[in-house]
């Protein structure tokens, strides 16, 4: 990977990012050896339970990690500049530019003895040199796109004036503001209601159409995956299990862990009131996480492995078509076989 | 459902409000907040109601005020047939043994100092109940049961993952073998595989118990697969209340269309070909709820008459209960979230009173009350 072209490399590419934190406990390895690509005015979701390794890695790729408390290795090019040997200096002056950060938590995420507005003009004074009437007007007019009504009123009003819907708003209009290339957004709708999420997930949509960004978007919600994702990577125990385009996950996936999370979800064709089909056992903690594949104690397929590789081996990501790359044991034939079982039981036979 | 049956369950025209304060020395009464006014429902023995609805809606006020866990205004909560409503706390004991409750948070619902033999254990003592064998081993039996391992006895909570602490919280509430518990949003603290053990869990022990649930729920997914009835609360009100196969095929509220729609499907080629119906605005506060029917001022059905009379939940068709003036009938057979023709569907920037002319924001489905008789086309029937 060292010495590619920056031509050949795509607007943001991570490669075999690891994040270690030393613990009283031992090492926790938060992210394990993870590579993605992502090119401008695509959505790449990232999906995974919790301790999954999802917002770390997301964290790792903003430079939010404090490497004071933790090793971070690998590679992570944005437009061509590699941000994991980046002096802090130069990571604050994309921080907020050139790449945004959505919260979950629109709660904690604004500094309540701060107004609205004051906290959106700072992110546009810290990059620019701008008079104090233009960067208002520049907040006014994101408050504008965002859908907060009145925005030249509400912009000298305190976070706790608004609902959480509204706060969520402010986040992504402080995000976008200095109209990032980059924006990572971190389960941004799972503090919302449902109607809400539906408004939020198509503003971003729409500004990403509108700025070209590039987003990362993580969640846990399938749903919202299907809905706005081009690429999808899921991660289990720190790794990235598979990842492919949003069809190759959805109607051809191949990693048992995929194949789980997509069965144990309640399903459409399902009769009403039909039993789930969970995935059993609890996820590994990320202080013990299981040798070989870290998904083996919890995977109902590994006695069609010969061999004890599934315990003692860890496997590699392998390709299986283009763009398409999976992290299993399982040989191809045998692959194939456990896909169709769940597709059939989706309803969604493979072509 | 056998009607002749006395419901696990029944609720007459619950009212929680309240009060709001003003601020000083001697604060006074200045006001209300009408978190659950004028709810009826029943849930029958073996049964569940799923109540679902926004944050801030009540459904979890409702789920405590049957309980006793917070004082209602006015209103009759019935178990068994046995009015419960004006009891004292010391004549609620005995009752609390049937009536148990099944909390959101399992970090929170749980006393961290306390093991978890003595967590579930809890309850025994409590009631003075003596069972056969001893405490240790019914405790042991009932860990068995939620699939916990019982040589954990003597562990405490932080030892145990999400979906372990709720299966400790599950063995509680159903310690006593009760006929009735109130499930507060039991699943939406845990992961996506772990939903789904937890969810066949409680399936499991209603099978076996004849247990009847109140399933509290903000996902209308996770409610199709468990609730036998469903009630939509929007402020405080029910609805529309229908059984699961109503509610979810032929949906009456604009409300509940609106909740369907807003549900992402996990199928992208699903997901892409749907149309969105995209309410506007947030939940308005319950302490000022608007005037008329409380949803009108985010209704795409609404008119004039909305925003003045507040319109009756009446019985729409047997065993379906909507409070509308305008309830969406022409959908009749197909789901709503099944595609709206896209020639019915239209952009209306300007609908939605508390937002700017906001053109980000596309907004759908405002046409189609006012052309009753145009064909539509059904689409794949997703939810049904």
């Amino acid at each position: 990977m060292a010495g590619k072209a920056n031509s050949q490399r795509a607007f943001l590419e991570v490669s075999d990012l690891s994040v270690q934190f030393p613990t009283e406990d031992g090492i926790v390895r938060a992210v394990d050896g993870v590579s993605f690509a992502i090119e401008r005015g695509k959505t790449l979701a990232i999906v995974g339970e919790s301790g999954s390794g999802k917002s770390v890695t997301a964290q790792a790729v903003m430079g939010l990690i404090n490497k004071r408390n933790a090793d971070v290795s690998g590679e992570v090019f944005f437009d061509g500049e590699d941000l994991v040997a980046m002096p802090e200096e130069g990571l604050r002056k994309l921080r907020g530019n050139k790449m945004a950060m959505i919260f979950q938590d629109p709660m904690s995420s604004l500094h309540p003895f701060y107004r609205i507005g004051d906290q959106l003009t700072e992110a546009v004074n810290a990059h620019e040199k701008v008079s104090k009437a233009s960067a208002r007007d520049r907040a006014i007019e994101m408050l504008h796109k965002v859908g907060i009504p009145a925005p030249a009123k509400r912009f000298d009003d305190y976070p706790h004036q608004f609902s959480g819907g509204m706060r969520q708003r402010v986040m992504i209009a402080m995000a976008l503001i200095n109209s990032p290339s980059l924006l990572i957004a971190d389960e941004p709708t799972t503090a919302l209601d449902v109607t809400v999420q539906a408004q939020i997930i198509e503003l971003i949509s729409q500004l990403q159409r509108e700025f070209d960004t590039a987003v990362i978007l993580i969640t846990h919600d399938l749903g919202i995956v299907a809905d706005v994702a081009d690429e999808v990577a899921v991660m289990y125990g720190a790794r990235v299990v598979e990842s492919g385009s949003v069809d190759d996950i959805f109607y051809h996936p191949q990693m048992p862990y995929t194949l789980g999370l997509l069965a144990s979800i309640p399903r459409l064709n399902q009769v009403p009131g039909d039993r789930l089909d969970p995935i059993p056992g609890n996820p590994p903690s990320p202080l013990r996480l299981p040798t070989g594949c870290v998904f083996n104690p919890r995977c109902v397929y590994q006695d069609r492995v010969t061999g004890d590789v599934c315990q003692t081996q860890r496997p590699a990501l392998e390709d299986v078509g283009a763009g398409h790359q999976v992290r299993c044991h399982l040989p191809a034939t045998e692959r194939q076989a456990v896909a169709d079982l769940t597709l059939n039981l989706l309803g969604r036979p493979s072509r | 459902m056998n009607e002749s049956q006395e419901p696990a369950l029944r609720v007459t025209d619950l009212r929680t409000y309240f009060p709001v304060r003003s601020k000083g020395l001697f604060p006074k009464t200045v006001g209300q907040v009408k978190a659950v006014d004028g709810v009826s429902f029943s849930v029958q023995p073996g049964q569940t109601l799923g109540l679902v609805g926004e944050s801030g809606c009540g459904k979890s006020t409702t789920g405590r005020s049957v309980l006793r866990l917070i004082e209602r205004t006015s209103g009759r909560i019935e178990f068994d047939g046995l009015d419960v409503t004006e009891m004292s706390s010391r004549e609620m004991v005995p009752i609390r043994r049937k009536a148990a409750m099944i909390f959101q948070d399992p970090y929170n619902a749980l006393n961290p100092r306390h093991t978890v033999g003595a967590i579930i254990g809890a309850p025994f003592a409590v009631q003075g109940v003596k069972p056969p064998g001893g405490v240790r081993k019914a405790v042991q039996e009932l860990m068995e049961r939620v699939g916990l391992n019982p040589e954990h006895y003597n562990r405490y909570p932080a030892e145990f993952s999400g979906g372990q602490r709720q299966r400790i919280g599950i063995a509680r509430a159903v310690a006593l073998k009760p006929k009735f518990i109130v499930c507060d949003e039991p699943v939406s603290a845990l992961d996506v595989s772990i939903q789904a053990q937890v969810i066949n869990l409680l399936r499991d022990l209603q099978d076996d118990f004849g247990i009847a649930y109140l399933f509290i729920a903000h996902d209308l997914a996770v409610v199709r697969q468990i609730a036998h009835h469903v009630a939509v609360m929007y402020l405080g009100q029910v609805m529309e209340l229908a059984t699961r196969e109503d509610l979810y095929s032929r949906p009456l509220h604009p409300y509940t269309h609106a909740l369907l729609s807003a549900i992402p499907i996990p199928d992208p080629r699903a997901q892409r070909q749907r149309e969105h119906i995209m309410l506007s605005g947030d939940l308005p506060s319950p302490a000022a709820p608007p005037s008329g029917c409380v949803f009108h001022t985010r209704c795409f059905q609404a008119q004039d008459i909305c925003a003045v009379e507040k319109p009756e939940i009446i019985e729409f068709e047997p065993g379906h209960k909507v409070a509308c003036h305008f309830p969406i009938v022409e959908f009749l057979g197909t789901a709503p979230i099944t595609g709206l023709d896209p020639g019915l569907t239209k952009q209306t920037g300007a609908a939605g009173e508390d937002r700017g002319s906001n053109d980000l924001i596309r907004e759908i489905g405002t046409d189609y009350g006012a052309a009753p008789n145009t064909p539509i086309d059904p689409g794949p029937a997703i939810w049904r």
